[in-house]
């Protein structure tokens, strides 16, 4: 993949920058001993790191807007970071950019059950805007897979999703509001604790513009009434097209579950050895959860039983207890430790129709072979959100460059069979290259002229999102 | 004129010579528009999936036809959408490029999100004649900036949308509502109460001549069991009736406005802090609607009336649907002046719907 290179005028100065961030800073909130930006380097698109010019970690909106006024006169380019958990490099420096850290930002604002919101600081973990409400029988819905370490800001840039928003949605879906400061330093406050905007969505351009449009700060989310219970069943098949019947099945059936997951064969195998959760020996397996009181989720899961009786399961395996359903969780949410075990991987999520999820495993496992290379598929089953995993092994010459080019096959294939390039985890630098599969000239274009509207110097996150060639003229402006 | 291809409505924005009036079906006439009207009657659904819960059909489509369409495969748009023909005094047929571009969401939207929520992708002309895309027919999808959600209630004033993409719920099979008998004033308590429950309350208003209603929808036995729960937690706000038979007509009263239709008067949307809703209510008077747990108030006002000075202080925003007031609720500077540079970006020659948002 093509790093692009750094304004050599910008590390020139870099004395100069440092000196006047810090002389609008407190002394604490500037780093650039590069021994303690190290752990800026990369996000959890490990294969690729670069040393950034300096890191600044404010602890108010003011000192954002001071840090952000100082970059936007001095021409430096800055790149927002929540935890640095992102798969697509989306805050990975450059050499010549500022990393704005949000980590120090992490404070409840406003808890609000009578009208269903919170308002937190945005470097706020996931987790623990669900740990703030919780004792009230509350939760955020947006649940990704990182929520342990990923930022409320970085979801929203990255408009992420989880397991379970078949049912309540991704990030767009449950934000009110944000306060964002832009590139100038200056202070917008988009939404808030009502419902849709009184004019443009501006709300809706904020989120999932991965850091390009400004700095998110402080946000407003939507948070939910707990369900009375929940349960998963766990479903075992005799092939992937079957799996991927009984799904479209239960979807037509208008059962509505919280989670359908898919495993397959490869990524069964890796997690078994892994966590041994006891997973049946199958070459696809599904796991259903729904939710409410008991005698609901009975209900619920009786039809989804019906359902599956009739795809001839090699296992219908039910929870009798907390245990079990722990159990039959348990391999799911080790997926990706356990690919970590035995290989590097690389996690792409491409999203197709869910109708064409045979086919497209079916590609899948041809392309593998073609490339010599294994792919575990884990994924979303229900929204058609994949996340086919590429194992390679980094230190043997080639075969990254193998594996992203593999990669770069499986995500066309998406596109071309009605899908998109990413689901959840973003474009950033790693499917920059690849927009031009998706959209038109003139589609992007139109995106562009977005972010020149919110940052006409492109200083905010610029070599990311957008192919290089398509944004030269606009980033060396 | 009357387009009826995406290629016709890129050549009739490219050549047109000024300002142009998009008109779907006509039904939402809201805000000031002058220009020639351009009528979009790109028709047809494109693509229906039931099992994949999707659907892509042309902005020119009655929305009638998309309602019956999913209808027949046990499926429905989750958002609910609301008919404004009878409240507003209109002829016409609703078109679902309309329903988008007003982005109009119904009571399910307590539940189930407002109509930018179920929207996945759009095709559009922007005011250059540029034909471009956005979204897709996927359900998640992060891929790029999300003008799909931007174009869903922009009034046609960044582009003329050729085509929309709408995931799909299940319909459900069961419903119930639970009816309070309450003042509109004192209503709002009862609906946060059912709505901060486990309930998954699916309408949440209030109803003139009925009270405060509380909706739930799903599998029959689900549905027995939370009414059951529902009429304990409600019980401290009044005696608690559970309709069956009548709950459907209920909702689509209040979603259609039924109680205003063909009366006088300017008609006023507030999308507010719900529990802003008494104070609000007591401060307008007269004939009022709630709906979203109190956070959406809808107002008959006499004619001419200042609604947001008399409702004022508010925290949202406050829509004239008919009237003469200026439509939208001003926005905040900074806002401001974010929007007006996105419309110079999508529609430099200022000739979609110009004046429309104010
Ligand atoms: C093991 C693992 C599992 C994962 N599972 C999921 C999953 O299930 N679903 C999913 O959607 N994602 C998943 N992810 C991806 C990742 O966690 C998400 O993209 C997450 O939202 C990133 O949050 P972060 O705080 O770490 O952001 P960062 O990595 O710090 O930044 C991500 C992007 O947000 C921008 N950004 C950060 N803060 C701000 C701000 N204040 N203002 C403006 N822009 C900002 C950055 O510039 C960057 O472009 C997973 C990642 C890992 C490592």
């Amino acid at each position: 993949m093509e790093l692009p290179k750094a304004d050599a005028r910008v590390i020139a100065r870099k004395a100069q920058i440092v000196a006047r961030l810090r002389a609008v800073l407190p002394a604490d909130a500037v780093i650039d001993a590069p021994e303690e930006t190290r752990a800026y380097e990369c996000d959890a698109l490990s294969a690729y790191r670069c040393p950034p010019l300096a890191v600044v970690l404010p602890r108010s909106i003011a000192e954002v807007a001071a840090a952000l006024k100082v970059c936007h006169e001095e021409r430096v380019p800055v790149v927002p970071r929540g935890a640095g958990t992102s798969l697509a490099g989306g805050s990975m420096p450059t050499e010549d950019a500022i990393v704005l850290g949000l980590a120090r930002m992490s404070a409840v604002l406003e808890t609000d059950y009578e009208n269903r919101f919170i308002r937190v600081e945005a470097g706020r973990t996931n987790l623990s805007v669900t740990g703030a409400v919780e004792a009230e029988g509350f939760f955020y819905a947006p649940d990704p897979s990182s929520q342990l370490a990923c930022a409320i800001s970085g979801n929203i840039a990255m408009n992420s999703g989880g397991a379970h928003c078949l049912k309540y949605g991704v990030t767009t879906n449950n934000l009110l509001g944000v306060t964002l400061v832009t590139m100038a330093g200056e202070v917008v406050e988009i939404g808030g604790p009502w419902s849709d905007a009184g004019g443009l969505d501006l709300l809706a351009l904020v989120c999932g513009s991965e850091g390009q449009l400004g700095v998110v700060t402080e946000a407003v989310l939507r948070i939910l009434p707990k369900p009375e219970g929940a349960r998963p069943v766990l479903i075992g098949f005799s092939s992937n097209e079957i799996a991927g019947a009984c799904v479209a099945d239960i979807i037509r059936a208008g059962i509505l579950p919280v989670a359908i997951e898919f495993m397959d064969r490869p990524c069964i195998e890796a997690t078994e050895a892994f966590c041994h959760a006891g997973y049946p020996d199958c070459e696809a397996l599904l796991i259903v959860e729904c939710e409410g009181a008991p005698a609901e989720i009975d209900e619920q899961l009786g039809l989804v039983r019906q359902i599956a009786m009739r795809h001839d399961p090699v296992e219908f395996r039910e929870a009798r207890d907390g245990d079990e359903a722990a159990r039959i969780w348990l391999g799911r949410k080790s997926a990706f430790g356990a690919m970590g075990q035995i290989n590097d991987y690389m996690c792409l999520d491409g999203t197709i129709p869910v109708s064409s999820l045979p086919q497209v495993l079916r590609r899948i496992g041809e392309l593998s072979e073609e490339y010599g290379l294994k792919v575990a598929n884990v994924f979303h089953a229900g929204d058609g959100n994949m996340h086919p995993l590429i194992l390679y092994n980094a230190n043997e010459p080639g075969q990254q460059e193998l594996c992203e080019a593999l990669g770069a096959e499986i995500l066309k294939l998406c596109v071309e069979m009605g899908g998109c390039l990413t689901g959840e985890h973003g474009v950033g630098i790693e499917k920059r290259d690849l927009m031009g599969v998706q959209f038109t000239a003139a589609d992007l274009e139109a995106q562009m002229r977005v972010k020149d509207v919110f940052d006409p110097a492109w200083l905010l996150n610029p070599v990311k999102v957008f192919p290089l060639a398509a944004s030269a003229t606009r980033r060396a402006g | 004129m009357k387009i009826e291809t995406e290629e016709q409505l890129a050549e009739a924005i490219r050549t047109a010579e000024g300002p142009v009036r998009i008109v779907g079906g006509g039904t939402r006439p809201v805000g000031q528009a002058a220009g020639t009207p351009l009528q979009v009657a790109i028709s047809g659904i494109r693509l229906y999936e039931p099992g994949a819960l999707t659907l892509v059909a042309g902005a020119g489509t009655p929305l009638a036809e998309i309602e019956a369409a999913v209808a027949a495969e046990g499926q429905r748009l989750p958002f609910e959408p609301a008919h404004w023909v009878a409240a507003l005094g209109q002829g016409g047929e609703s078109t679902i490029g309309g329903v988008v571009a007003a982005n109009v969401s119904g009571p399910r939207r307590v539940q189930a999100g407002a109509c930018r929520d179920s929207l996945i992708g759009v095709r559009f002309v922007d005011g250059r004649g540029e034909i471009l895309k956005n979204g897709g027919r996927v359900m998640k999808n992060v891929t790029g900036y999300d003008l799909t959600k931007l174009m869903a209630g922009s009034w046609g004033t960044l582009g003329v949308l050729s085509e929309v993409a709408f995931k799909l719920l299940p319909a459900a099979t069961s419903q119930a509502t639970l009816v309070i008998d309450l003042p509109s004033d004192a209503a709002q308590p009862a609906l946060a109460a059912a709505l901060g429950s486990p309930f998954d309350v699916s309408g949440a208003g209030w109803l003139p001549g009925v009270g405060a209603i509380v909706r739930i929808e799903g599998l029959a036995d689900s549905v027995a069991y939370r009414a059951d729960r529902l009429v304990s937690l409600l019980a401290p706000f009044g005696a608690v009736r559970i309709e069956r038979e009548g709950s459907a007509q209920l909702w689509a009263d209040l979603r259609d406005l039924a109680p205003f239709a063909g009366k006088p008067g300017d008609l006023w949307r507030f999308s507010v802090k719900p529990s802003e809703a008494p104070a609000l209510v007591a401060r307008l008077g007269g004939k009022v609607m709630l709906d979203w747990g109190g956070g959406l108030i809808w107002a008959l006002l006499p004619e001419g009336t200042d609604a947001r000075a008399m409702a004022a202080p508010y925290t949202g925003h406050a829509t004239c649907l008919r009237g003469a007031a200026p439509a939208f609720e001003p926005e905040p500077a900074p806002v401001a002046a974010l929007s007006r540079a996105l419309r110079a970006q999508f529609d430099p020659r200022g000739i979609l719907n110009p004046g429309r948002m104010g």
